[in-house]
């Protein structure tokens, strides 16, 4: 039984030459970026160097000024209202601060999409639903009934995120997924975000200045600077590579923590895996 | 490839095929719920494709039933298990009461806000007060950018709008004045009616109505914005008072500017029924304006400028005060937005009335 239909390598997001502009202000200029299928992709760049406004041009919030945008093969550009719904449909979006709709519910939120795409459920399965994707993006049974004003800040970002999956989405985009999060609970949704897309085959936009996340979750890096994506690859591709801004990033004193960090829970996992080998030889 | 989901019973072993997904799953539930039978095994080798609604099903009927899955792949496995760990209980919605009490709670609930909303004007009636007092005390902290600011906005760019108002409205007043006073012969009254009416009520209760509509609801969507955005806390932990920064430049814009504009409004109301009477009438201007001097007594217009900044204060406190009563979410905006308009117009019309009782008992009719 094949499960998910995965050709290992088939480009889901492509952007090529890509320009925004905000009057003179040129944020983008000639951007070109690849994703593919079933990765977690990672995205950096300085304050200020259009990590926003790239996943608000290639999920249509944001109109460019040039260049082309192709989401599952599907060109996004110019494409009419009927049509880019049912792109819309196979992607979830969590944004910076979860923008929640301020009078429904938690649960009512993760309905929304549900409701507006598949009409036919019925009522009973649409709570059952709500409920499990509720608990399954780490908010505890209460929050269901609650209002977004009543939640703090993460509490908001996983009902975002349990929104973002209300679909079953085959892409998902997170925008500073982590920030604003305390430690454990970054590492939490982290953990959270690498098996659901484990799991569901996700394949995942993820906007981050968290270099734990980027370290612990993502299978690439994309590196925003001057305009454009000056290098995207594994870490060790990205250090290895001779410039200033991506060397100062993850070789400042954030990222050495953070690379050492991952290296020991690299070790720790290792040496748990080296002992249930043992453990199953002489057993 | 998208081959719908579907479900087989075949000797208490239930085979799903094709696509176990959200987007193919169609009326499976409603059938599945239909299923009289209990099945022994949920067989899923013939399934293609599955996410967690599909997942969520399987898992569903394996629970209720205490049955086994067999013939998922590990993905699957993996998938359903981590579903099988989300599914707790959790409350959907708000308890819900009889409605019998809930019209009970609202009618209490409405009364309750209602007394909390009077009561909180007059306090900030009185916080306002204070502050004005703290300014006299301390001329220096006296914000004057911000007054001029809001002289420009309340004033300045109503003069448009108002009299373009009041000029349609003196014009109405003759218009329908003279259609009645002709009835006795007594058209030349309609000078009279003008005169009296837009001095006395009219300017200032129009000029009124507008600068609620304008400016009050302008104070609460701004305080009230600027409250979600915590910009107000901010301003409070750098040190500068609300207060004084925001709320009293506007209660004092539009105390200032309230007589102004409804004397502004009057008179315009007066040109427009000068002009109509000057064409319907056939009143020259001349005339006219000697006959206003003979029948409009001085005490019209020191009742029109006496109300008009009083009004002017309760528009203000109205929609400052609703404006920082804002909490919570964007509805509040509007919601509260709404209520100072209403809140402002009733008021000023219940004052109103006040005012003609009060102005008549003390012989200035």
């Amino acid at each position: 039984m094949a499960r998910l239909n995965i050709a290992e390598g088939e480009t889901i997001i492509h952007v090529a030459g890509l320009r925004n502009a905000f009057g003179d202000q040129v944020v983008h200029d000639g951007l070109d970026l690849d994703v593919k299928r079933g990765e977690i992709i990672g995205v950096v760049g300085g304050s200020g160097t259009g990590k926003s406004v790239l996943m608000r041009s290639i999920i249509g919030l944001q109109m460019p000024v040039a260049g082309e945008v192709e989401v599952f093969g599907e060109p996004m550009i110019g494409r009419d209202e009927h049509e880019a719904k049912q792109v819309r449909k196979r992607w979830g979006v969590l944004f910076q601060g979860g923008a929640l709709f301020s009078t429904l519910t938690v649960a009512e939120n993760v309905q929304v999409p549900l409701r507006e795409y598949y009409p036919q459920l019925d009522a009973a399965l649409l709570d059952e639903i709500a409920a499990y994707k509720v608990a399954m993006s780490g908010l505890p049974p209460d929050a269901g009934p609650k209002y977004p004003s009543e939640l703090s800040g993460g509490m908001r970002k996983r009902a975002g995120l349990a929104r973002a999956l209300a679909l079953d989405p085959q892409l998902l985009f997170l925008d500073e997924p982590t920030a604003g999060l305390d430690p454990i609970g970054a590492a939490a949704f982290d953990t959270l975000i690498r098996s659901l897309q484990r799991t569901l085959g996700l394949t995942v936009f993820l906007i981050t200045h968290d270099l734990d996340t980027l370290y612990a979750i993502c299978d690439r890096v994309a590196v925003l600077a001057d305009k454009r994506v000056i290098a995207v690859g594994t870490i060790p591709e990205l250090l290895a590579l001779d410039h200033v801004w991506i060397q100062e990033y993850f070789n400042g004193p954030r990222g050495r923590v953070a690379a050492d960090a991952a290296e020991r829970a690299g070790a720790a996992a290792k040496v748990k895996a080296d002992l249930a080998q043992s453990g199953d030889d002489r057993g | 490839m998208n081959q719908p989901a579907d479900f087989e019973l075949d000797e208490g072993v239930l085979r799903f095929s094709g696509e176990l997904t959200l987007a193919c799953i169609g009326d499976l539930p409603q059938r599945l719920a239909a299923l009289g039978e209990v099945p022994g095994r949920i067989d899923l080798e013939g399934v293609d494709r599955m996410d967690t609604v599909g997942a969520w099903l399987v898992h569903r009927i394996a629970r209720e039933n205490h049955i086994q899955v067999v013939g998922a792949d590990d993905d699957v496995c993996q998938l359903i298990e981590q579903i099988g760990e989300a599914d707790k209980p959790l409350k959907i919605r708000p308890d819900s009461s009889p409605p019998f009490l809930r019209v009970l709670r609202e009618i209490g609930e409405g009364t309750d806000a209602a007394w909390r909303s009077l009561t909180g004007l007059v306090g900030f009636f009185g916080a306002t007060l204070i502050g004005v007092w703290g300014l006299i005390a301390h001329p220096g902290r006296f914000r004057f950018n911000a007054m001029a600011r809001q002289f420009e906005v309340v004033g300045v760019k109503a003069l448009g709008i108002i009299g373009l108002m009041s000029f349609l409205i003196g014009i109405v007043i003759a218009q329908q004045g003279a259609v009645q006073l002709r009835q006795f012969g007594a058209e030349v009254f309609a000078v009279n009616l003008i005169g009296r009416i837009t001095l006395r009520e009219l300017g200032v209760l129009m000029t009124a109505i507008m600068v609620a509509g304008r400016s009050g609801s302008a104070f609460a969507a701004q305080l009230g914005s600027m409250k979600l955005a915590e910009e107000i806390d901010a301003m409070r932990t750098i040190g500068v008072s609300p207060m004084e920064a925001l709320i009293l430049p506007r209660v004092i814009a539009t105390v200032v500017l309230m007589p102004l504009l409804g004397f502004y409004a009057a008179v315009i109301a007066i040109i427009g029924g000068g002009i109509f009477c000057w064409i319907d009438l056939d009143i020259p201007p001349i005339t006219f304006i000697q006959r206003i001097q003979e029948v409009v007594p001085i005490t019209d217009l020191w009742v029109g400028l006496i109300k008009a900044p009083v009004f002017g204060m309760l528009i203000a406190l109205c929609g400052c005060y609703q404006g920082m009563q804002v909490e919570g979410n964007a509805e509040e905006v509007g919601l509260r937005t709404t209520a100072s308009v209403v809140q402002a117009i009733f008021l000023v019309i219940v004052l109103d009335a006040v005012f003609a009782v009060f102005f008549s008992s003390i012989g200035w009719l």
